[in-house]
C-alpha cells in the first residue's frame, strides 16, 4: 500500500455560514462555497479540471454542481457515503490529483436539510422497508450511551453529566465562530435539564441540523507553493466501510466503532503518526451527538479505551487543553449539513494551520485531524493535514 | 373421530376499566374491564399470537390447513389465513380459508374443520379466531366490546375434546351489523335484538343439540354460552334448566369483553383449562342465527393447553393509562400522523424476504456456526458463501442489550422503546419494544418476540416482530 502523504495540497477553501438558511437553495450554497474557495485559491471556475461532490440526498449526480456553477466539459462525480460523503469527495479528489491525471480539482460538499418539512434527519433509512423504518439518528447513537456508562462503571446521572461537559465546551467554541449555526453559550444545568430526545440523550446532546456547503481546491503537492505560500498538505486519508449494521452484529459491544478505528489506522499509517495524542495538534471529530465525540476520543487513539470520560473531566479537549477538539463548535454548534460537514471540518483545520483562525487560533498548530462517522454507523473517514511538508518529500 | 388436539389463546396486554369509559360518558358501564389491543395490533396479529400460544412445542410441518375467523380482518380483499400461515411457517400445500362477517363464524369454522379432517383430506387444521370490533364512542355497546383471540388445532389423534352433535340455526334479521362503510357496530332496538334474536335463537339451537344427543341440560358439566352482555348471559343461562352440577363458564365479560367471533372459542378454551376427562360441555354461539355443539372431554383433556392459555393471559395485564389512549389505540380519534418515514415500503421486498420479515428466521453458518439476522448469504464470521441453514427465532427469548426512549421516532405512543436484542441462538436484532412501561425497561431485561403491525405504507399493512417483556 502506498501513501497520500504530501502528494496533494489544499490551496483554497470556502465554507458558507451554516444554519436554517431559508433564503438559500442548494445552488446558492454551492455557489457561495465554491466562489469563496476559488477566490481563496486565486482561481477562476475555468481552472478546475474535475469535481467530486459529496452529498447525502441533496440531488442526484454531478449535475447539481454543473447546474449551479455552469461548469462545462468538467467531469463531476457525486460521492455518497453517509456522513463521510464530504470527506470521501476529498479523498477521491486527492486520488485524482495523485494519479497524475489532474492538476487542479475541487471537492465540494453540500446539504439542504431544511426543505423537508421536519426537524432533524427524519425517521427511517432506506432502502429496506423493515429493518430501518423507525431509525433515528439520536437512537443510532443513543444506543452507545447506556452501554458506555455501564462498561465504565458510570451511573446514568454521572454519564449524562460527562456528556454535558462536551456540549458546554462545543457551545463555547461555537460562540466564537462567526459561521456557526448555534452560537449561544449553555450551562451544565441547562444541558442536563433539557427535554429528552432519545433517552439517555437530551436536546443538547444532539447536533444542529443545518443547511450549508463547503469546498476545497486540491493541487499537486510539488506544485502547491506556486499557488500560495501557505498551502495545507494532505498527510493521509483513511476510509472504512464496515460490514453488518451494528444493530445486527452479534457481540458488538457498542463502546466505539471499528469503522473509526480502521479509518484512523489507515490515515495514521499514511501520515506516519505513531502517537496521535502527542502528534495531532487539533482535531475536528464527528460529534453528531455528545456520546459520539466521547467514543471518538478513544477510537481515534486520543484516549486509551475506557478513559475518554476522564479526559473530558480533565479538560483535555478544551481549546487551551493539550488536544483541542472541535474548536469551531463541531457538528454540535457549527451544524451538520451532512455532505458539507467533512469539508467544514477541514475548513477549520486549514484556517488553524494557516494561523487565520482569529480568536480561536490554537498556538503551534502544525497537524490537524478531521473525522467523520456515518450510517448506522458503519462508515468513517479520517483526514490528516499539515502545514509543512515532511522531510524527503519533493 | 376428529377433535381438539390443542388450543391456545391471546388476550392483549392492556385492559381498560369500564369506569374509565363511564367517566368519559357520564356513567355507563362501570363494572369490570375490557381487553384493548395495542396500537400496533390488529386481528391478524392477534390471531398469530393465539396460534403461537397453541402451537408451542408442536411440529408445525404436520398442519394441513389454516382458517382465520374474524369480522375485523384488516383487509376487505386479501386472505388473512394465508398471512397467518406464512407467519407461522406452515407448508404452502395446505388449505387456507377465511371465515368472516358473522359473530357465529367461530363455531361454524370449528365444525367445518372437524368435518374436513374427518374426510381424511387433512390430518389437522389450525383454526384461528380474532376480533377487534369497535362501537361508537359513548354508545351502550362500547364498554362490552373487547379484543381477543384463540386458536384450536383440530384433527384426528389423541384429541382431548370431541363432539358428535352440532346444530346450526340460520336467522336473518337486522339485529347487529356493519355495512361496508361502517367502522362501528350498529344495532336495532335492544329488546328485540336480545329477546327475539339472541335468546330465542340460541335457546332453539341448544334445545336441538341436546335433543339430538340425548343429553338433558341437567346432565351438563359445563355450559359455554355466548352473550352480548352480562344480563343477557344470566337470562340465557337461567332459562336452560341447567343442573346444580353444571358449571357456567365465566363469559369473560368483566375481564375481556365480547371478543366477537373469537369469543366462544376463547370461552371454550377457558372451560377446557378447568375441565376433567369425560365431561359434557355445551357450547352455544350466536350471530345471524346460532350454533350449538356438545363437546365431550377425553382422558387427554389436560394436555390440550398451549403455552399460556386464557388463564395465563388473563393474569398478565396492564392498565391502559386512560380512555384517551384507548381512543387512539383503536383509531377512534384522528391524531397527528406519524412523521413521514424516509423509507417507503415494497410489496416485492416484503415478499422476497418473507422468511426473515414474517417468520423472523435468521441464518447459521454451517462452516463456523455464527448466527445472523436477517438471513445472510455470506457469513460475517468466516465469509463462507451460501453455506447457511435457516434458524427460527420467533420463539426465542432474548436479552435487551441496549435501548433508547425515542421521542422522535413515533408520535403514536411516545416514547418508542428502540431496542437491540440478543436472541438466544446468538443473533442480534434491532427492533422496538411494545407492551412495556418505559419506566420498567432496563439493560439485560428478558424479552420475548411478538408479531405486530408496524405501519401502513404504500396502501398496505407492514408487519414485523417486536420484543416485549416476557408475559
Amino acid at each position: 500500500m502506498g501513501t497520500l502523504r504530501d502528494k496533494t495540497a489544499i490551496v483554497g477553501m470556502g465554507c458558507t455560514s451554516f444554519g436554517e438558511l431559508w433564503d438559500q437553495g442548494v445552488a446558492d450554497l454551492i455557489i457561495d462555497a465554491a466562489y469563496e474557495c476559488l477566490e481563496d485559491a486565486s482561481m477562476d471556475p475555468g481552472d478546475i479540471q474535475a469535481v467530486w461532490a459529496g452529498t447525502l440526498r441533496s440531488g442526484l449526480s454531478g449535475t447539481v454542481v454543473a447546474d449551479a456553477l455552469k461548469l462545462r466539459n468538467v467531469p463531476i462525480t457525486r460521492v455518497e457515503n453517509h456522513c463521510a460523503s464530504g470527506h470521501d469527495a476529498l479523498r477521491n479528489a486527492a486520488l485524482g490529483v495523485a494519479s497524475g491525471l489532474y492538476d487542479r480539482v475541487m471537492a465540494i460538499g453540500y446539504e439542504k436539510l431544511k426543505d423537508t418539512g421536519f426537524p432533524g434527519m427524519g425517521v427511517g433509512r432506506g432502502p429496506h422497508p423493515t429493518w430501518m423504518q423507525h431509525w433515528t439518528a439520536p437512537t443510532a447513537f443513543g444506543f452507545i450511551a447506556s452501554r458506555y456508562f455501564l462498561a465504565n462503571g458510570l451511573t446514568v446521572e454521572k454519564g449524562r453529566e460527562i456528556l454535558a461537559h462536551i456540549a458546554v465546551k462545543n457551545h463555547a467554541n461555537g460562540s466564537r465562530t462567526e459561521k456557526a449555526h448555534l452560537r449561544n453559550l449553555v450551562s451544565l444545568e441547562q444541558v442536563l435539564n433539557a427535554p429528552t430526545i432519545a433517552w439517555p440523550l437530551g436536546l443538547f446532546d444532539c447536533c444542529g441540523t443545518s443547511d450549508g456547503a463547503s469546498a476545497a481546491i486540491l493541487v499537486r503537492g510539488d506544485q502547491a507553493t506556486q499557488y500560495r505560500n501557505d498551502p495545507v498538505y494532505v498527510k493521509g486519508i483513511g476510509l472504512s466501510v464496515d460490514p453488518v449494521m451494528p444493530y445486527f452484529r452479534a457481540g458488538f459491544d457498542y463502546l466505539g466503532f471499528d469503522a473509526t478505528r480502521e479509518a484512523a489506522r489507515q490515515a495514521y499509517d499514511q501520515a506516519g503518526i505513531i502517537d496521535p495524542r502527542e502528534e495531532i495538534d487539533l482535531a475536528e471529530v464527528h460529534d453528531c451527538f455528545t456520546i459520539t465525540e466521547l467514543v471518538n476520543y478513544e477510537d481515534l487513539g486520543f484516549s486509551p479505551a475506557g478513559t475518554g470520560w476522564q479526559d473530558v473531566l480533565d479538560g483535555t479537549f478544551h481549546p487551551e487543553g493539550p488536544l483541542p477538539v472541535n474548536t469551531d463548535g463541531g457538528l454540535k454548534c457549527f451544524g451538520h449539513p451532512v455532505g458539507a460537514s467533512g469539508l467544514r471540518m477541514l475548513y477549520e483545520i486549514y484556517k488553524q494551520l494557516q494561523g487565520k483562525a482569529g480568536e480561536r487560533q490554537i498556538r503551534h498548530a502544525r497537524k490537524g485531524l478531521a473525522h467523520t462517522l456515518g450510517g448506522p454507523p458503519q462508515v468513517s473517514c479520517v483526514v490528516i493535514a499539515g502545514n509543512e511538508k515532511d522531510r524527503g518529500n519533493p | 373421530m376428529a377433535g381438539i388436539l390443542r388450543y391456545g389463546a391471546y388476550i392483549p396486554h392492556f385492559r381498560l376499566p369500564r369506569s374509565d369509559i363511564g367517566n368519559a360518558w357520564a356513567g355507563r358501564g362501570s363494572r369490570g374491564e375490557k381487553a384493548v389491543a395495542n396500537y400496533d395490533e390488529d386481528s391478524l396479529t392477534l390471531a398469530v399470537e393465539a396460534a403461537r400460544d397453541c402451537l408451542h412445542g408442536w411440529d408445525r410441518s404436520e398442519i394441513d390447513g389454516l382458517f382465520f375467523v374474524s369480522t375485523t380482518s384488516p383487509y376487505r380483499e386479501k386472505q388473512g389465513a394465508g398471512l397467518v400461515a406464512s407467519v407461522l411457517g406452515l407448508r404452502s400445500d395446505i388449505l387456507t380459508a377465511d371465515f368472516a362477517h358473522c359473530l357465529r363464524a367461530g363455531t361454524t369454522a370449528l365444525e367445518l374443520a372437524k368435518a374436513y379432517t374427518e374426510t381424511g383430506r387433512a390430518a389437522s387444521i389450525l383454526v384461528t379466531f380474532a376480533d377487534t370490533r369497535t362501537a361508537h364512542p359513548g354508545s351502550p355497546q362500547e364498554p362490552w366490546l373487547g379484543d381477543g383471540a384463540a386458536a384450536f388445532l383440530i384433527g384426528k389423534g389423541r384429541s382431548g375434546a370431541e363432539w358428535d352433535s352440532f346444530v346450526s340455526v340460520s336467522n336473518d334479521m337486522m339485529d347487529i351489523w356493519r355495512t361496508q362503510e361502517d367502522d362501528f357496530v350498529r344495532s336495532w332496538e335492544d329488546r328485540w335484538v336480545k329477546g327475539r334474536g339472541f335468546l330465542d335463537t340460541t335457546r332453539a339451537a341448544v334445545d336441538r343439540v341436546l335433543g339430538e344427543s340425548g343429553v338433558s341440560a341437567r346432565e351438563l358439566d359445563r355450559a359455554v354460552l355466548y352473550a352480548p352482555d352480562a344480563r343477557s348471559h344470566r337470562q340465557l343461562a337461567s332459562g336452560l334448566d341447567l343442573g346444580e352440577k353444571t358449571q357456567i363458564t365465566d363469559p369473560l365479560l368483566d375481564t375481556v369483553g365480547v371478543a366477537g367471533a373469537a369469543h366462544v372459542p376463547l370461552m371454550l378454551a377457558y372451560a377446557l383449562e378447568e375441565a376433567r376427562p369425560d365431561e359434557a360441555v355445551l357450547v352455544a354461539g350466536y350471530g345471524d342465527g346460532a350454533d350449538a355443539l356438545l363437546v365431550k372431554t377425553t382422558e387427554h383433556v389436560s394436555r390440550l393447553r398451549g403455552r399460556r392459555g386464557v388463564t395465563g393471559h388473563l393474569e398478565s395485564k396492564r392498565r391502559l393509562a386512560n380512555y384517551d389512549r384507548y381512543l387512539w389505540y383503536r383509531r377512534l380519534v384522528e391524531v397527528q400522523p406519524p412523521p413521514a418515514l424516509l423509507v417507503g415500503s415494497s410489496a416485492t421486498v416484503l415478499w422476497r424476504e418473507r422468511k426473515s420479515i414474517l417468520q423472523l428466521n435468521g441464518s447459521r453458518c454451517k462452516a463456523c456456526g455464527e448466527a445472523a439476522f436477517p438471513i445472510q448469504r455470506i457469513c460475517n464470521g468466516c465469509m463462507a458463501k451460501d453455506a447457511y441453514e435457516e434458524i427460527a427465532l420467533s420463539e426465542s427469548r432474548g436479552r435487551l442489550f441496549t435501548y433508547t426512549l425515542d421521542y422522535l421516532a413515533s408520535q403514536a405512543d411516545p416514547p418508542l422503546i428502540q431496542s437491540v436484542v440478543d436472541l438466544e441462538p446468538g443473533c442480534r436484532l434491532y427492533t422496538s419494544m411494545t407492551d412495556a412501561d418505559p419506566a420498567d425497561v432496563g439493560l439485560e431485561m428478558e424479552v420475548e418476540m411478538t408479531f405486530r403491525r408496524i405501519r401502513k405504507a404504500e396502501g398496505f399493512y407492514n408487519y414485523f416482530w417486536k420484543c416485549r417483556p416476557v408475559r
